[in-house]
């Protein structure tokens, strides 16, 4: 089947929705935490009563501006909020505000890497603002079904691509680039399970070298990476069949599901609703004035392909220390404050995707809640870059500091882990060793170079390493006459 | 001893001493009771007498909200059976102002069923009656805010425009009504008909009164994005600036052919006495006048079809008996809860909107609203006011329009391009036919509230037509 599979070419375009992080609701003053009691977070705008009127919430339009922003999109100096009209239990007013026709943001590019390292650029369609439904609890209640809207309301991003994707792997590289930015810009706290970053997925599958699109179907809110792969692979496979046997793809939406890996027939669009799209009088135009956007480009961040950018090209990490340093944005801020205060880029990566990661991994909690702090980790680091103590010391000394508040010297002080500096005392214990150790000196003076590291070991060992290595080499091999 | 019936005579007597807020409750309650057969009330509360407040401008003062405000705690029908048992948890801001101005709230006037008519008799509640003529209509859809005014039971009601719900029913029962600038006062807890031309203003016998009680309405509201941030103008100090110099337009459009003799004669005698005064008449052309209907008739029928989803038997108001499934709850619910005219325009907004008509239907509304908002905007660089009549005729037999909705509708020549333009508008009593009044209509542009009164209180001032009630003879001396 593999030489058929060749001759066919997936399309794929994504909508994602985006859930802005912000206190309150898109339209209403009702808070948006998740996890409340039913209903305990929705106010008479959010559950539509008779009167009630929308007001547009500010933090979310600025968190769009940021998002058009970062990825080089236009600002539309005036953007539209329409009505989309259906009939829903959990859609209080009968209709969804959401930008129809004139988006806040038009175009734009997200900046992706394949699993290889390769580059992958995603163009965007728009990025709209729109508010979210409630949700149907079918479950709760015996012969019935009950509603909870207190999601009603929240303000939501519809970020969509163009139709550029072409297989799974580059629809989920693009997916985690896009998750990576929305947390980087602090816009979305990206947690997928709880619904905050959603993804539908546009399928379709047409012969190689062809520029038409096939029929295309859409598979719904499919909430991990692992699984939106699976569902997007489950469906450009399930298109070929079809189109290997001769059969057209029917424009339907999907559901996947997760415990059959498999998608299956949710609506066709032959019965597609008419959502009588129009502007929302309640709503004037979203006007914004150069300046309103130029307040938000001055919040915005080092964007974190910029930053991957630096750390390559500037500071010659490795490319794979440079992704994971530039992914997530709390660690990446805590690493270039190790890096300031150390004074070595390098050492300061090595040790803050190393040690500290490790540690973090074990105790459990995130860079936020780290109890060494960015200035002390990075005055441990600088004592080792000037070969101060050594790296086996520094461990140490690490360890040391992550269960307490010392800084590096207090540690190193109270360990008693000072180097030592008295040359003649390490000279008289060098001398002690080569005395204990005849054979071994012997065979080391014969030119079995791979002795050195035994006496500067011991040496070691006798100092508790607080010697310098370098000093102990330099040592021996004087007396080696060398 | 006889009490004043206007909110001016009011205040005076409470500020001498004369009679206590308790005493006027009392003598509404009482020509309530007398008028009761008008069925202007679709539900009365139990009021107290408010403590004397400092600065409370309108404090003891009793009066009707539109049952269409929301008044927390007190049910809010709209006049339908959707919301006949709805008791809304919070109060619209036109309602917590004037508590807040110390006017006491003696119960929810009747209405066309969310605001959509034009006689007030597609009320779930039944029709208003005409207090000059129980065998004719008050007009809609704030027919009971009318009648109640007219029939000295209330000094002031609330009441709300889309296409000339202020006016014309004001026009019909021989009181003064005014409809604001759009966005002058807040739509906060106003139960939408359609949102882009509603706006809620004021019935009351005088243009002073109308000062008086739009003085404590109008203002921004943070909560209505639509509101305008404009300072509010001092309406009764404005009230004292004369006829004198100010040009008037007269538009002949507003002399059409529906208009009766006998109405066109009252409203060119009213002209001529405001030219008496001193005031300057300029024919002038509002080119795209006869579209009004039209455009206004797929505008608020499309907001509506989509302001009204919103009653789907889900979360408050009717919902039918046992519903098989979801779509048999929307279906039933929706055809038993509303009436036969508003399902009529959720029906033609809905086609209005639908795919392959919008063009055709929404944007080119839109288009010839924009046309009407320009005529106005050309007539007002030359006049500084325009006139003309309210209605087309006096208040008509009840029934006499049922079986002929465009009739109906044609009614509303006068009155709905002034919505679909956002100016505001008042409707003064100008004379009679047949022992019926006759209203006369002064338009303005955006935001001329204080002229607009002052040009009727001026005229009152010379005039007794504002001061006939019904029972009496219909001509004044």
């Amino acid at each position: 089947m593999s030489a058929a599979v060749d001759a066919w070419e997936a399309v794929i375009g994504l909508e994602v929705h985006v859930q802005l992080r912000t206190a309150s609701k898109m339209f209403s003053g009702a808070a948006t935490a998740y996890g409340a009691e039913a209903n305990c977070q929705a106010n008479v705008v959010d559950v539509a009563l008779p009167g009630v009127l929308p007001v547009v919430n500010a933090e979310a339009i600025n968190k769009a501006i940021r998002f058009g922003l970062a990825v080089g999109g236009d600002i539309s100096a005036d953007s539209v909020f329409d009505r989309k009209n259906y009939f829903y239990p959990d859609l209080p007013k009968g209709y969804q505000l959401s930008q129809f026709a004139q988006p806040i943001v038009a175009g734009g590019l997200v900046h992706a890497r394949r699993a290889d390292g390769s580059l992958l650029q995603v163009q965007l369609t728009r990025a709209h603002l729109e508010e979210d439904a409630g949700k149907s609890i079918h479950d709760a209640f015996a012969g019935a079904t009950g509603v909870d809207y207190n999601r009603a309301g929240t303000p939501l991003l519809e970020v969509v691509t163009e139709p550029v994707l072409h297989s799974a792997a580059d629809a989920v590289a693009y997916l985690k680039a896009l998750h990576t930015l929305v947390r980087w810009l602090g816009i979305c706290d990206g947690n997928m399970q709880e619904g905050s970053f959603r993804c539908d997925a546009n399928v379709s599958v047409r012969p190689r070298g062809s520029d038409q699109l096939g029929v295309r179907s859409e598979v719904k809110n499919v909430n991990s990476f692992r699984f939106v792969e699976k569902a997007i692979s489950y469906e450009i496979e399930r298109h070929i069949r079809l189109c290997e046997r001769g059969e057209q793809p029917v424009q339907e939406t999907r559901l996947y599901d997760a415990a059959r890996d498999q998608t299956r027939s949710m609506r066709s669009k032959e019965y597609a609703e008419d959502y009588r799209y129009f502007p929302d009088p309640d709503l004037p135009p979203l006007r914004l004035s150069e300046a309103e956007i130029a307040a938000q480009r001055e919040q915005l961040p080092e964007l974190p392909q910029q930053r991957y950018r630096r750390y390559l090209e500037e500071l010659g990490l490795s490319d794979y220390d440079a992704d994971l340093l530039s992914t997530e944005r709390a660690l990446s801020d805590y690493y270039e404050q190790v890096a300031a205060a150390a004074g070595d880029a390098k050492l300061a990566a090595n040790w803050v995707l190393g040690e500290f990661s490790a540690a973090l991994n074990s105790a459990q909690l995130n860079v936020e809640d780290s109890p060494l702090d960015s200035a002390r980790l990075g005055g441990l680091l600088a004592k080792l870059a000037s070969k101060e103590i050594n790296g086996k010391i520094a461990k140490k000394v690490f360890e040391a500091m992550w269960r307490s508040a010392d800084s590096a010297a207090e540690a190193i002080d109270r360990l008693g882990l000072k180097k030592i500096d008295d040359s003649a005392a390490l000279a008289a214990m060098v001398d002690q060793l080569i005395a204990q150790h005849p054979e071994q000196w012997a065979q080391l003076q014969q030119g079995q170079d791979k002795l050195l590291q035994f006496f500067i070991g011991q040496a070691m060992r006798a100092t508790r390493g607080q010697a310098d290595a370098g000093v102990l080499q330099g040592m021996i091999r004087d007396r080696l006459g060398q | 001893m006889s009490l004043p019936t206007t909110v001016a005579g009011q205040l005076d007597a409470l500020a001498a001493g004369h009679c206590q807020a308790a005493d006027l409750i009392q003598a509404a309650r009482e020509q309530g009771c007398r008028h009761a057969d008008l069925n202007a009330w679709i539900s009365e509360v139990e009021p107290t007498a408010p403590a004397a407040a400092e600065n409370a401008k309108l404090g003891g003062i009793p009066y009707a909200h539109k049952d269409l405000f929301c008044t927390a705690g007190v049910r809010t029908t709209c006049g339908s059976k959707m919301l006949a048992d709805f008791v809304p948890p919070y109060s619209a801001t036109v309602h917590e102002r004037l508590d807040r101005a110390g006017a006491v709230l003696m119960g929810k006037a009747n209405m066309d069923e969310f605001g959509m008519g034009s006689s007030n008799e597609h009320s779930h509640f039944g029709a208003v009656l005409n207090p000059w003529d129980r065998q004719r209509v008050a007009g809609g859809s704030s027919g009971g805010s009318a009648a109640l005014v007219a029939a000295r039971v209330v000094p002031f009601a609330t009441a709300t425009d889309t296409g000339g719900s202020i006016r014309q029913p004001a026009a019909f029962c021989g009181v003064s009504g005014i409809k604001p600038t759009y966005g002058r006062v807040s739509r906060w807890g106003m139960v939408a008909y359609a949102s882009s031309l509603d706006q809620g203003g004021v019935i009351a016998q005088t243009a002073e009164d109308c000062a008086l009680v739009l003085q404590q309405m109008a203002g921004f509201d943070e909560r209505d994005s639509t509101s305008l941030q404009a300072p509010v103008d001092d309406y009764r100090q404005a009230l004292q600036q004369p006829l004198r110099g100010l040009r008037i337009g007269v538009a002949k459009c507003f002399f059409g052919s529906g208009v009766s003799d006998p109405v066109a004669v009252a409203v060119n005698a009213a002209l001529a006495q405001m030219e008496a005064q001193g005031a300057v008449l300029v024919d002038i052309d509002l080119s795209h006048a006869e579209l009004a209907i039209a455009a206004y008739y797929l505008i608020a029928p499309a907001e509506a079809s989509s302001n009204l989803s919103r009653y789907d038997g889900v979360r408050y108001g009717y919902r039918c008996e046992q519903p098989r499934d979801l779509d048999d709850l929307y279906r039933r619910t929706r055809s038993e809860g509303f009436g036969a005219e508003v399902r009529k325009r959720i029906l033609l907004g809905t086609y209005a909107l639908s795919a392959g008509y919008y063009d055709a239907y929404y944007l080119r509304a839109q288009k010839v609203r924009r046309l009407i908002a320009g005529d106005y905007s050309r007539a007002f660089e030359g006049v500084d006011l325009i006139a003309g009549p309210t209605a087309p005729t006096v208040a008509f037999k009840l029934g006499e329009k049922l079986a002929d909705p465009l009739a109906m509708y044609a009614s509303d020549v006068n009155t709905v391009g002034v919505n679909l333009a956002g100016l505001p508008a008042m409707s003064i009593p100008c004379g009679f036919d047949q022992g019926l009044p006759i209203g006369l209509q002064l338009i303005g542009p955006a935001l001329s509230e204080a002229r607009l009164l002052a040009a009727a209180h001026q005229y009152q001032l010379h005039t007794g037509w504002h001061q006939q009630r019904p029972g009496t003879s219909g001509v004044p001396s």
